[in-house]
């Protein structure tokens, strides 16, 4: 196997993403829907993600129009006998910088505000690159795929602080916190890059390269 | 391709490999991107079901104690994770409440009752019903379940609580860190290729639709 690499789609073999077995699909129905499944969970078989760039495409804007007043609208509001407060992400970060936790200062920062944004960047990155079918770095672009997917998740943090907070400062006319409208533009990003993420198909980044090579199909 | 050992693809870039024998604890990584193609079988279901069951009691104690309480000039409030979660539905902000109720109790719970199902059948020596919808449902249901990303928000929230008065950590704070532990070890040691692999040794298969 030296040289040329062979993938499963050009040998015409579909890996199940169920099950992972290999497998030419077992038909069912003769060819009448032209949907193939897997011999042994039955699972529908795809050599590819079906309509992966699109819905990725689709969803990683929708969370770039969000990321606008997640940062913009207060995450959380303070109400207490000195008056009330707006907090926004970055005035809660500037918070625990001032008040001398630098280093949660520095977790939140990096978590609620550079994740979302990278993220955001990272998969323009993959969409157009593998769209303009880019044989440049494949194992770069795949390892920042796999950042991508493994830090998405711990953007949820700012909606996770909000929640204790508001469900624990609650003392009548000291003080009182509730969530901010910024808390669901947020969550709306964490939860579209990551379903943007789930249907971006890493297989992509590598075809082109397939292609490339004459003589092979 | 004369060569007896059976072939696997990559999930990450699609190449096709011969698979190779493993010795017990090692990896196998795709040769072309470093993706994780499998890893050696485990002998027997007994450790991914003694986490799994130690993670299901574990669950009910985080959810059932308080997580933090906070006492303000003599006036004492304390919050568990239901409560935090109907509290931010009451205060006009039920889409957030959703996704915490989701991603802190509600995924964790189900791939905890699948993974459980599953292993309990294939240690009866059954194929499990429904085996290829779990399965999937499994995969799907997987990347949503956020309990250390939760932990680390409980830390923020104890540093900023102590703004307001005396904070007074909970059973709770100390069964979601155990808690987080032990889920990661249940998922490292449920394998789905070995998982599958046991299905299809079973005697008799049935064809599940």
């Amino acid at each position: 196997m030296n040289g040329v690499p062979v993938t499963a789609a050009s040998r015409a073999l579909y890996s199940c993403h169920t099950c992972g077995l290999l497998s030419r699909g077992a038909d069912k129905g003769a060819d009448m829907g032209g949907v193939v499944h897997c011999p042994r969970c039955s699972a529908e078989l795809h050599f590819r993600k079906p309509d992966s760039v699109a819905r990725s495409w689709a969803l990683l804007i929708a969370a770039y129009i969000m990321y606008i007043p997640a940062n913009l609208l207060p995450i959380m509001e303070t109400s207490s006998l000195f008056g009330s407060q707006d907090d926004t992400i970055m005035s809660g970060v500037l918070y625990l910088w001032y008040s001398g936790s630098w280093d949660l200062a520095l977790v939140v920062f990096v978590a609620s505000i550079m994740v979302p944004l990278l993220k955001l960047i990272a998969m323009t990155l993959l969409l157009v690159s593998v769209q303009r079918r880019s044989v440049w770095q494949p194992l770069q672009r795949t390892k920042l795929y796999r950042v991508v997917e493994f830090v998405g998740r711990w953007s949820m943090l700012d909606i996770y602080v909000v929640t204790i907070l508001a469900a624990l400062v609650q003392i009548g006319s000291l003080a009182t916190i509730k969530a901010g409208p910024a808390a669901v533009a947020f969550g709306a990003v964490v939860v579209l890059t990551m379903f943007s993420a789930l249907q971006f198909d890493p297989r992509l980044i590598w075809d082109p390269l397939q292609k490339e090579r004459p003589g092979h199909e | 391709m004369t060569a007896s050992a059976p072939l696997i693809a990559c999930h990450e870039c699609d190449l096709l490999q011969r698979e190779i024998a493993l010795p017990p604890g090692e990896v196998v990584l795709c040769g072309r991107c470093g993706a994780e193609l499998y890893r050696s079988a485990h002998s027997t279901l007994d450790k991914p079901l003694a986490f799994l069951l130690t993670a299901a009691v574990v669950l009910t104690v985080a959810n059932v104690y308080p997580i933090v309480g906070l006492e303000i000039q003599g006036s004492g409030n304390a919050t568990t994770l239901f409560g935090a979660a109907y509290a931010l539905w009451h205060q006009g902000m039920p889409p957030i409440a959703v996704l915490v109720f989701l991603t802190t109790f509600l995924v964790p719970a189900v791939e905890l009752a699948i993974m459980g199902y599953i292993l309990l059948s294939l240690k009866y020596g059954r194929r499990p019903a429904g085996m290829t919808l779990l399965m999937r449902a499994l995969q799907h249901v997987n990347p949503w379940g956020m309990l250390e990303v939760f932990m680390l928000g409980v830390i923020v929230a104890l540093v900023k609580l102590t703004h307001y008065g005396t904070v007074i950590p909970d059973m709770a704070l100390w069964a979601f860190g155990i808690l987080t532990l032990l889920l990661a070890a249940t998922a490292s040691s449920f394998d789905i290729r070995d998982v599958w692999d046991r299905v299809e040794a079973l005697p008799c298969r049935e064809v599940d639709e």
